[in-house]
């Protein structure tokens, strides 16, 4: 498979993505899956003069990025999909049923979540998303940086630091 | 976090914000060399929303009267912030890739607006990478 890590991370297109894992696994294609960015062209612009000229982005809605996974997994280049929130992920994971693992990259403080890591805030709903991402056998891990451990999802509600 | 840097009575014509506590570091030497710290209020984007960032960016900007932001990364998530904040905020310059020979530049450039001072300087900071050696 091409894609070598699906992501969360509200921030979308930022550092830890571009360089942190961007340089370590060679990235060389994005996939930003987002209804919204994907709807505008100008947040598109944004985020491609976010990227370095060596890496290609696509943009895509959760139901293209359902339909165009086989295209993306079938890519020879490395490649990495995030979205913004757990919601579109669980939506993509469960439409392509051939997503093995997914990375909790930043998932941020707002009104109603709670804080599990660090960088991971989750509100009840999310968590019963994510246990249901586990309940199907996807892998779940939060991990901010290649460096750092990747801790299980059953750690991470559990609210332990890694 | 923010944090005014320098303390002096001089109105900030910048803001400075970065991954970690780049920001801090860099305006701290600034402060080192030529004591012009209070020129740039520093701003922290640690454990932040693109939301956050966006607001704490928006809120020193009205506060302080600057026009000028510097940015770490081109891709990061403060540069991100920032060029949504100029879209609409025409008047103000970003600069992203900021390093210390942009900001002493900067500091020292009052003879001009602060967005051509922050043209020239990004100038100035991109000769300064120079290479040595095979």
């Amino acid at each position: 498979m091409a894609i070598h890590l699906y992501r969360i991370d509200d921030r979308l297109i930022h550092g830890q993505v571009v360089v942190g894992w961007g340089q370590p696994l060679n990235v060389r294609f994005l996939v930003l899956v987002d209804d919204l960015v994907a709807s505008s062209d100008w947040e598109k612009e944004l985020y491609r003069m976010a990227i370095p000229p060596e890496m290609e982005i696509y943009f895509a809605d959760v139901g293209s990025a359902i339909r165009d996974h086989p295209r993306y997994a079938g890519d020879p280049r490395p490649g990495l999909l995030v979205t913004g929130d757990i919601g579109s992920m669980h939506r993509l994971v469960k439409g392509v049923k051939a997503i093995g693992s997914v990375n909790l990259g930043g998932i941020h403080h707002r009104a109603g979540r709670a804080e599990k890591l660090r960088y991971i805030f989750l509100t009840p709903d999310e968590e019963r998303q994510l246990r249901d991402l586990e309940a199907a056998g996807v892998e779940v891990t939060a991990q901010d940086v290649p460096s750092a451990r990747a801790v299980p999802l059953p750690e991470v509600l559990e609210g332990e630091s890694p | 976090m923010n944090d005014k840097a320098g303390g002096g009575p001089e109105q900030p014509r910048a803001i400075v914000v970065g991954h970690g506590e780049f920001a801090g570091g860099l305006v701290s030497a600034v402060g080192q060399i030529c004591g012009l710290a209070n020129e740039l209020v520093v701003l922290s984007m640690m454990g932040m929303t693109p939301e956050d960032i966006e607001g704490a960016i928006r809120e020193e900007l009205a506060r302080t009267g600057a026009k000028v932001i510097f940015t770490d990364l081109p891709g990061g998530s403060a540069t991100i912030a920032a060029r949504r904040i100029v879209k609409d905020q025409p008047g103000v310059v970003l600069v992203s890739g900021v390093n210390l020979a942009t900001l002493l530049d900067f500091v020292f450039n009052t003879s001009v607006s602060p967005t051509e001072a922050a043209r020239a300087a990004a100038e100035r900071g991109k000769a300064s990478l120079i290479v040595v050696g095979p």
